[in-house]
């Protein structure tokens, strides 16, 4: 019991910090991935895939909520699957709200890495390549070190704004004290009922301290990772 | 030995080329930009599929593509010094150096860490980031970085391009160090025929994607083909000699040139080093007798062996000075003054002062460092 906060202020914020770590755990590679794909690869239907990734970022979040929620809901296609063999259930727990906040930060993650991807020189590939260097030994001492700054300011800003997820959170995973009702949720919650102006806007203050936190955060650790890589 | 036959189509652009080169040695690419080099470098190393071609090196076929055959750049053993260096950012120097040797595998090693530090004279820099190097020393480090992943062959892609002219002197002597203490093989590319004449000893001249001529420098120093890149001022035969005695206070030896003695400015050559010296066209003098009373000390006697138009106003007349052949731009009025013809008599004179020498220890004996 931290004498600064209350204890629903506490779970909230250690909510929001959970759910954005787990996000951001899980959409890290994936997003890696991604990036090689939509930079490396040409294929047939990549601009519909390259769409495909940034969607979130142009839909209401509570339709992709919605959506997850038809896939991942226990009578879902996914979500039964999940269920039958592994015991996992998504929709109202923690793990379901650092999913939906995965799949809302995703697109912000993508563009970064794919930046500092675009900007890897390929003549450095080649040359590690006449260097007795294959493929796989190329991307982990190249590519990625080169990729960093990139992978980084994707992942730090991930996380600011999956701190804040609201709409996807609240549709899929609802609104739980404990479990799901994260900084914006607890923040929305404390709006709807009568005395609650004084949390609010506390809440509010909380937010806005971590948001800005984690920006500059993820400014100042580029810039010295760029520093290391002596650019 | 090299022997590459390789045919690519880019665009509008064809390269067809073809030629058997012998290895060891410094094998120069040379051409002006567009001709087609770096395209076929870079199918040497694999970086770029052919068309259609072979590629093989001291008897193993590296690319085939009739038998499809293309063996991975990775596994090619060829290293590659790039014009722009390209070091890894994130690397110091030692860690540039180490790439290669760590993955330099089960193959043959000759040549150790603290050799190509010092062979190159890098020591100093290994801690150092690329980014904080000057282009001279940037080439030098990239230049040990391929050695050390213990190549069979090493491609250079016009390695002094990027570099002024004191820059490029901080990088030629080792090159030249490379090619006389270790008997490793190298394709040099250049448009410089300065860098070529220092370095080559086989000369392959290219234009718009096909192989013009193709031989030993000295050989084709004294063809039209190369003639017809070269600027008027360059022309001239390119010929070896033995140095048999070194007058170190005028910076000047005297070398054995087929039956003749020629003395050169070269510095740092005892006797016995092999020596290339180019004599350029304009500045030979000929004349049908023995002449008394001249600031010019080198005269070597020959014979005509073909005398061909080069202009209205000018001929080339090609001697034979006992083996060696001496290239000779007179002015038409001057052969019909002198009636030369195939097989006279005449004395070539050479200005000392003007005639650069470029040391070259000999080539077969393992000649590392004692």
């Amino acid at each position: 019991m931290s004498p600064l906060l209350s204890s629903a202020e506490a779970d909230a914020l250690r909510l929001s910090l959970e759910v954005a770590t787990r996000s951001v755990a899980f959409s890290l590679p994936l997003a890696v991935l991604a990036a090689w794909v939509l930079t490396r690869v040409r294929f047939p239907g990549r601009t519909l895939f390259d769409a495909f990734v940034h969607l979130p970022l142009v839909l209401p979040p509570v339709a992709v909520g919605y959506v997850l929620l038809l896939l991942f809901g226990t009578r879902g296609p996914l979500g039964g699957w999940l269920h039958a063999h592994f015991g996992i259930q998504l929709p109202f727990t923690t793990g379901g709200a650092a999913l939906a906040t995965a799949v809302m930060t995703f697109p912000l993650m993508v563009r970064a890495i794919r930046l500092s991807l675009e900007n890897v020189d390929r003549g450095l590939e080649a040359a590690a390549r006449t260097l007795g260097a294959a493929p796989l030994d190329r991307f982990l001492t190249i590519t990625l070190p080169l990729m960093l700054p990139g992978i980084l300011a994707g992942a730090v800003t991930a996380f600011a704004a999956g701190l804040g997820e609201f709409g996807a959170v609240i549709t899929f995973a609802a609104n739980i004290p404990g479990v799901t009702r994260t900084l914006p949720l607890a923040l929305y919650t404390a709006m709807q009922s009568p005395d609650g102006d004084a949390l609010a806007l506390r809440l509010a203050i909380l937010s806005f301290v971590l948001g800005l936190g984690g920006l500059l955060a993820a400014e100042l650790l580029v810039r010295r990772v760029r520093r290391l890589l002596g650019r | 030995m090299l022997q590459v036959s390789l045919t690519k189509r880019r665009g509008e652009f064809t390269l067809s080329a073809a030629f058997a080169a012998p290895t060891p040695g410094v094998i120069a690419l040379f051409g002006r930009s567009g001709s087609g080099k770096s395209t076929l470098i870079e199918m040497l190393a694999g970086l770029l599929p052919p068309d259609e071609g072979e590629v093989q090196l001291a008897g193993t076929t590296l690319t085939d593509t009739r038998r499809g055959i293309a063996v991975a750049p990775e596994r090619r053993r060829i290293g590659y010094v790039f014009q722009d260096a390209r070091l890894f950012p994130h690397m110091t120097v030692g860690g540039n150096l180490r790439y290669g040797e760590k993955r330099a595998g089960a193959a043959p090693r000759y040549i150790r860490f603290e050799e190509v530090v010092e062979l190159l004279g890098i020591g100093a820099l290994l801690g150092r980031r690329p980014h904080q190097l000057s282009g001279g020393e940037r080439q030098r480090v990239a230049l040990g970085r391929a050695l050390l992943s213990q190549p069979q062959l090493l491609l250079l892609d016009e390695p002094l391009a990027s570099l002024d002219a004191a820059r490029r002197e901080e990088v030629l002597p080792y090159l030249e160090r490379l090619r006389d203490w270790l008997s490793i093989p190298m394709v040099y590319v250049s448009h410089q025929f300065d860098e070529v004449l220092r370095l080559a000893t086989y000369l392959v001249l290219l234009e718009a994607g096909r192989v013009l001529a193709a031989g030993p420098v000295g050989d084709l120093s004294l063809r039209a083909e190369l003639r017809s890149v070269l600027a008027p001022d360059l022309v001239g035969s390119v010929v070896d000699g033995l140095v048999t005695a070194v007058d170190a206070a005028a910076g000047t030896v005297e070398l054995a040139v087929g039956s003749g003695k020629l003395k050169v400015s070269l510095r740092e050559a005892p006797a016995g080093t092999r020596v290339r010296v180019q004599l350029l066209a304009r500045d030979i003098i000929l004349a049908t007798q023995p002449i008394q009373g001249l600031s010019v000390r080198n005269a070597l006697l020959g014979t005509v062996v073909d005398v061909t138009p080069e202009d209205p106003t000018s001929v080339l007349v090609k001697v034979d000075v006992g083996g060696p052949v001496v290239l000779a731009r007179i002015s038409t009025a001057a052969l019909e003054a002198l009636r030369l013809r195939p097989g006279d008599a005449v004395w070539a004179l050479v200005k000392a002062m003007s005639t650069r020498g470029h040391a070259f220890r000999l080539f077969g004996a393992p000649a590392r460092r004692a």
